[in-house]
């Protein structure tokens, strides 16, 4: 059967980002998990030295920004099942929105600092 | 006048009881679920809190010793970090496995059934090795 797959309200769109973005936290936390099973002892030397390097903070940006997009499709999908009525919904889902916006902030401010 | 729709059988509302007790999920149910509510508890608070441990230990040698000998030296927060380590592991492997089944992979029921067990198994091993070297 062929259908068209794109356009409003079918949402590949999002089910596609979702699993780039999947894809994009697995390779960085397989970074992260290197650095904790490589460098013992743990030391704030050796912690500044790794968010020193311009790679490992574009790294980390573009991991939050993926937990940001990855999160929103998540909680849309938990929020379509379990909350019904409409109002309620949409304010959940402003609410996540920020706070998202708030994490991706937040993490530039850490990084760039 | 009785109509045809009126004698169809409506959707059950399930009381919560029914939902825990009743009602036995398949193991590939169980993975879902948690994945489900993993993801949720990561969303809200779990990033908030790494963000502030991060902040934190990169924000100058003192506040990085306070983070590592202080603060996490308490029990409390051994344990949320705990189940930190518990949910970022199960969304992990659970969420492998989804991909592997978008990609057509491990979809007949004996392989869904036996990657599931997989999956909660490495989540807790996964959690277990963590944990031991926190503490």
């Amino acid at each position: 059967m062929k259908r068209l797959v794109v356009g409003a309200h079918y949402g590949l769109g999002e089910w596609l980002a979702q699993r780039i973005t999947a894809v994009i936290m697995a390779l960085y936390t397989l970074i992260m998990a290197g650095f904790f099973l490589t460098s013992a002892p743990f030391t704030y030397t050796a912690w500044k030295a790794l968010f020193a390097q311009g790679w490992m903070r574009v790294a980390t940006l573009l991991f939050a920004v993926s937990v940001a997009a990855h999160a929103w499709v998540g909680v849309r999908d938990i929020l379509m099942d379990y909350i019904k009525p409409d109002g309620l919904r949409l304010a959940l889902r402003l609410g996540a929105l920020l706070l998202l916006g708030a994490y991706v902030g937040w993490t530039i401010q850490i990084l760039w600092r | 006048m009785a109509s045809a729709s009126a004698k169809k059988i409506r959707p059950k509302y399930l009381s919560l009881s029914a939902l825990l007790f009743e009602i036995r999920l398949p193991v590939p149910g169980w993975v879902s679920i948690l994945h489900r509510i993993s993801g949720a508890w990561l969303f809200f608070p779990f990033v908030a809190w790494l963000l502030y441990l991060l902040d934190k230990s990169l924000q100058s040698e003192q506040g990085f010793q306070y983070v590592k000998t202080e603060y996490l030296s308490l029990p409390v927060v051994k344990l949320g970090l705990l189940l930190f380590v518990w949910c970022y592991c199960h969304h992990f492997c659970a969420g492998i496995r989804h991909l592997l089944l978008d990609l057509d992979r491990g979809g007949d029921l004996k392989p869904a059934r036996l990657s599931s067990w997989i999956v909660i198994a490495a989540g807790f091993a996964l959690t277990a090795f963590f944990g031991a070297r926190i503490w």
